[in-house]
């Protein structure tokens, strides 16, 4: 199968991170201070990224602007000619601090936000951010940069989700992802927290659609599916090693940010190896390319090109085989996983939310 | 858009913007959280979306480049569409 060029590369600059999101996208084995890639190999990644056709850039963690290095990172992608997104707690925002990004050339700016009240918020990022967040937002819009946010969506903030949406148009961001949770590494271990109701979902879809009407021509909503409650799984990534590559703050390279689950794959360093030998070349990237590496029921099926048998990590973390077909899937033999966990949600205690955060 | 006039000045919608991609050989639209692979016409089409020229201008411009006339339909309906997936304003 000839190999496409990747159009986005995820920098995971750091895995720090002053909050402590229990559905946080990081591996559970976090990678400390001293294991991060070094200002000059970042720098290097960008010119290979660029030179094998990335188009795309988004800076993320961990919280980025941790590293002290991020305006000088964000300067050399712009002289590449690279797109700059910058997705952020916004805690560490200051005034100056806006200013020098949007003068060192970032895009855009993607602000996560935990829930409408303080209160909920802060409990749920396990870290006093909402006020911060507000903040951000305005120096944010100051610079002259168009706000962009995003909010996981959750057992215990779905309700609100209308809410959500006024707070923020009211911060005025141009763009809005509303994303439920997805059930890996941090998410996973707090599933019991974190997975909603079928009804709560039901109610949460009728808000979205009302905010549609009332907000739609202010503010771009996009509703990001509960993948658990489909009878079919998301053609995760666009394909394993199709569209796009994360670095993680070590410096290996994956296919996606959650990919450092799959234990079964060794995943390749930019310490080591070009980017696009990495890319075209690597074991890991190959592992799932085109359909020759399906069993059944996927090999045989009318639904693999659009789908492409799934997410590669959640069939792992849920059968132990990242080939098998992706168990959302109401044609995989292991259906049975989700829809016990789905179970599980229906009879579980609503109000309880004990989570397990991460370290920071 | 459909009934927009020629006399408009259309600019790409921020904070999109145009690159050429050496690696594929092509114009690509970035956005946000996507980029649109773009072919030659209509690249060219939204190079010239600076706010700066008319559609009027836009038209002479690209039939004097492609050595054609009659482009006005495509270049107006290709307007429209744009406008309609948020790329243009």
């Amino acid at each position: 199968m000839p190999v496409s060029l990747p159009y986005a590369l995820t920098a995971e600059l750091t895995h720090r991170c002053p909050l402590r999101c229990p559905y946080c996208s990081n591996p559970v084995e976090l990678q400390k201070k001293e294991n991060e890639l070094p200002t000059d190999m970042w720098l290097n990644v960008l010119e290979q990224a660029s030179e094998l056709g990335v188009a795309q850039i988004h800076f993320t963690g961990g919280e980025p602007l941790l590293r002290p290095d991020l305006e000088r990172l964000v300067r050399r992608a712009r002289e590449l000619d690279l797109y700059v997104n910058l997705i952020t707690s916004g805690v560490g925002l200051t005034d100056q601090r806006a200013s020098r990004l949007a003068e060192a050339g970032v895009d855009s700016i993607q602000l996560s936000v935990q829930a409408a009240s303080a209160e909920l918020a802060d409990s749920i990022a396990g870290f006093p951010a909402h006020e911060l967040k507000r903040q951000a937002a305005r120096r944010i819009r100051a610079a002259g940069l168009p706000l962009h946010m995003n909010v996981v969506l959750h057992r215990a903030n779905l309700h609100l989700l209308g809410e959500i949406v006024e707070l923020c148009a009211s911060w005025g961001a141009e763009r809005l992802e509303l994303a439920n949770a997805q059930y890996y590494g941090w998410a996973m271990r707090n599933i019991r927290q974190l997975l909603p109701r079928r009804e709560q979902l039901q109610e949460a879809e009728a808000a979205y659609a009302r905010a549609q009407e009332r907000f739609g021509d202010r503010i771009e909503l996009l509703w990001i599916l509960p993948d658990y409650y489909e009878e079919f799984p998301k053609p995760c990534m666009g394909g394993w090693g199709q569209l796009s590559l994360t670095v993680a703050p070590d410096g290996r390279v994956l296919p996606c940010t959650a990919a450092s689950d799959i234990q079964t794959l060794s995943f390749e360093n930019v310490k080591e190896r070009e980017l696009a030998w990495i890319w075209r070349d690597s074991p890991s990237f190959n592992a799932y390319r085109g359909y020759d590496w399906m069993p059944e029921p996927c090999r045989s099926c009318e639904r693999r090109e659009l789908d492409y048998g799934g997410c590669r990590c959640q069939a792992f973390l849920l059968t132990g085989d990242a080939r098998a077909a992706d168990p959302v899937c109401v044609r995989s033999p292991h259906r049975g996983i989700v829809a016990d966990r789905v179970h599980a949600a229906a009879h579980g205690d609503a109000g309880l939310s004990v989570y397990s955060y991460r370290g920071r | 858009m459909s009934s927009r006039a020629l006399s408009e000045r259309p600019r790409l919608r921020s904070p999109g913007r145009m690159k050429y991609d050496k690696a594929r050989q092509t114009e690509l639209l970035l956005l946000p959280e996507r980029v649109v692979e773009l072919n030659e016409a209509a690249g060219a089409i939204l190079r010239l979306c600076d706010g700066q020229r008319t559609i009027v201008q836009m038209i002479g411009e690209l039939e004097t480049k492609y050595g054609q006339s009659g482009l006005e339909n495509d270049i107006v309906e290709f307007l429209a569409a744009s406008a309609d997936r948020g790329w243009i304003e």
